[in-house]
């Protein structure tokens, strides 16, 4: 007898089919992933994860995620708070412009940095003479990570400046209180966690990046190379251990950043109840 | 809705820097790329209908489409499995289906060249029979397969939530069978979760670029994709070829962001 997918025997079935899938698909190859990353020994490993060129890939993607972190939550609340608060001509194509990167290809959004500010356009050929080349140097990835990352900032903090009464924020200013006291004492109190959340996927999202990057960053050893492009150039050297061994280290920043990340936004969301 | 106000004071100064920022991140950019091929029309038209930009651009079309089908079927049916049933692994199964949004692209791809690569773990299997993924179509499917995976499941998942499952009790006490409760309540009523899960699926298959690079090689008229026949133009030097392609894609984004805002209304 045929109970359909919400029989006994179909809802086994399903699960069945739905853990077979995920396994086959998700499971399997990063397990053999980790594996490969660890297979040759602590010695190895480290060796892989130890090397100079390692190194500085982890540290750049690092710090230009961090920076990209700091000025992505600065421009999401300010977005937020304009989309949320006020009646802003055009804001229903900002809405639009803030969710454009989820849907441009990551590739893309490196080759639009490269037609702006690439050496041979008019402006990239000025700020190299003025000493600040942005492609294919470090302005560029914060930039890049700063297009990919935008809409985190933003739908992070909209949601719970939603819930907020503005009129706190009116009292306080009629009341005398300078901008910057009500910026801090009275507004941002409240938005921390979802200020904090969006920075955390913002960094997340900022290390694992890859097809912005690859076109963006000239990828130069030691300088303009980070992690995902470093992990490619050792595939591509015929390195698959190396290449697993600083995967592996990417996997654990993710996998910690995103209990944190889930921890924050549950914090934010429990202020708005 | 809360009744808005036009900004006054700070506010008209914080407006205008968020407007500059949008212009120099997204506005700008994509005004510079839209010059750059206006300038060179005749040579990105030749560059986008050649053999070998059709060849990719089909691939990546066939290989979203068939991402579109397979997340369909298992997004509706995982996210019945994950939001209506209580069984031993059900947050660790959730896990792994969120795993593919915290890999790097590039990670996935390697991990499945550990799989079906040279050296890889099913490599003599799949040789014994004759048969190749790294460094083919499979390859580039399943790769996009995996990237692609949670978006229609999430978002069926949370109309799931909210529906309840009421009106499939009312189906099940009128008589109907299962497979009738399923195919006349509760697939109609999933519908937004469906169209939003797609369109996001469609959006992240036609632009994944790093593991379908590192697992598919970007092999001309075999493995390359729209994204990576953009990455082979740009290590050739061929602007006109690489900023089509680029300004192509970031049309279709732009059409895909059209349905979503629509839906979100």
């Amino acid at each position: 007898m045929n109970h359909g997918p919400s029989g006994r025997a179909g809802a086994l079935a399903l699960r069945g089919g739905v853990t077979a899938w995920v396994t086959a698909l998700v499971a399997v190859p990063v397990l053999v992933l980790a594996w490969r990353g660890i297979a040759d020994g602590p010695a190895a490993f480290w060796a892989a994860i130890s090397d100079p060129a390692a190194v500085d890939a982890l540290w750049l993607s690092g710090w230009t995620a961090a920076v990209a972190s700091v000025l992505n939550a600065i421009a999401g609340t300010a977005l937020a708070w304009v989309l949320v608060r006020w009646d802003v001509p055009g804001r229903r194509a900002i809405g639009a412009l803030v969710d454009l990167p989820l849907a441009i290809p990551t590739l893309v959004a490196g080759v639009l940095i490269i037609a702006l500010f690439g050496p041979q356009t008019p402006i990239g050929h000025w700020l190299v003479g003025i000493g600040i080349p942005v492609a294919f140097a470090k302005p560029g990835i914060v930039l890049a990570l700063l297009f990919v990352t935008l809409p985190f900032g933003v739908r992070a903090v909209e949601p719970v400046l939603e819930e907020l009464d503005p009129a706190e924020e009116e009292a306080s200013y009629t009341l005398g209180a300078t901008p910057f006291y009500t910026l801090t004492r009275v507004l941002l109190p409240p938005l921390f966690p979802a200020i904090a959340a969006g920075a955390v996927q913002t960094f997340a999202r900022s290390v694992a990046e890859f097809g912005s990057l690859a076109a963006v960053s000239g990828n130069i050893p030691h300088r303009t190379l980070v992690a995902p492009v470093y992990v490619l150039g050792e595939v591509e050297a015929g390195n698959p251990s190396g290449a697993a061994a600083v995967s592996l280290v990417l996997l654990a920043i993710a996998l910690t950043l995103q209990p944190l990340g889930a921890a924050l936004a549950r914090r934010a969301g429990a202020r708005r109840a | 809705m809360r009744s808005r106000r036009r900004p006054t004071g700070p506010a008209r100064v914080v407006f205008a820097a968020v407007i500059a920022w949008l212009a120099l991140l997204l506005v700008v950019p994509l005004g510079a790329l839209a010059l750059s091929v206006a300038g060179s029309f005749s040579a990105v038209v030749a560059a986008l209908t050649s053999a070998e930009a059709l060849h990719a651009i089909g691939l990546s079309v066939g290989v979203a489409a068939a991402c579109i089908v397979a997340n369909g079927i298992f997004g509706v049916a995982g996210a019945l499995v994950l939001v209506r049933q209580r069984f031993v692994g059900r947050r660790l199964l959730d896990a792994l289906v969120e795993l593919p949004l915290a890999l790097s692209p590039v990670m996935t791809g390697l991990a499945f060249l550990l799989v079906f690569g040279r050296n890889g773990l099913l490599h003599p299997a799949l040789d014994a029979v004759g048969l190749q993924v790294a460094f083919a179509w499979p390859a580039v499917l399943l790769a996009t397969l995996f990237v692609t995976l949670p978006f229609t499941l999430r978002e069926v998942a949370l109309v799931l939530e909210e529906l309840g499952d009421s009106e499939e009790q009312a189906a099940a006490t009128l008589g109907a069978t299962g497979w009738q409760t399923f195919w006349r309540v509760t697939l109609p009523n999933l519908r937004s979760g469906l169209v939003v899960g797609t369109t996001l699926t469609s959006a992240r298959a036609l632009g994944e670029f790093g593991a379908v690079l590192v697992v598919g090689g970007g092999i001309a008229n075999r493995t390359q994709t729209a994204t990576t026949f953009i990455h082979s133009a740009i290590e050739e030097r061929q602007e006109p070829a690489a900023y089509g392609m680029a300004l192509l894609l970031a049309a279709v984004a732009v059409a895909l962001l059209f349905v979503l805002q629509r839906d979100r209304e």
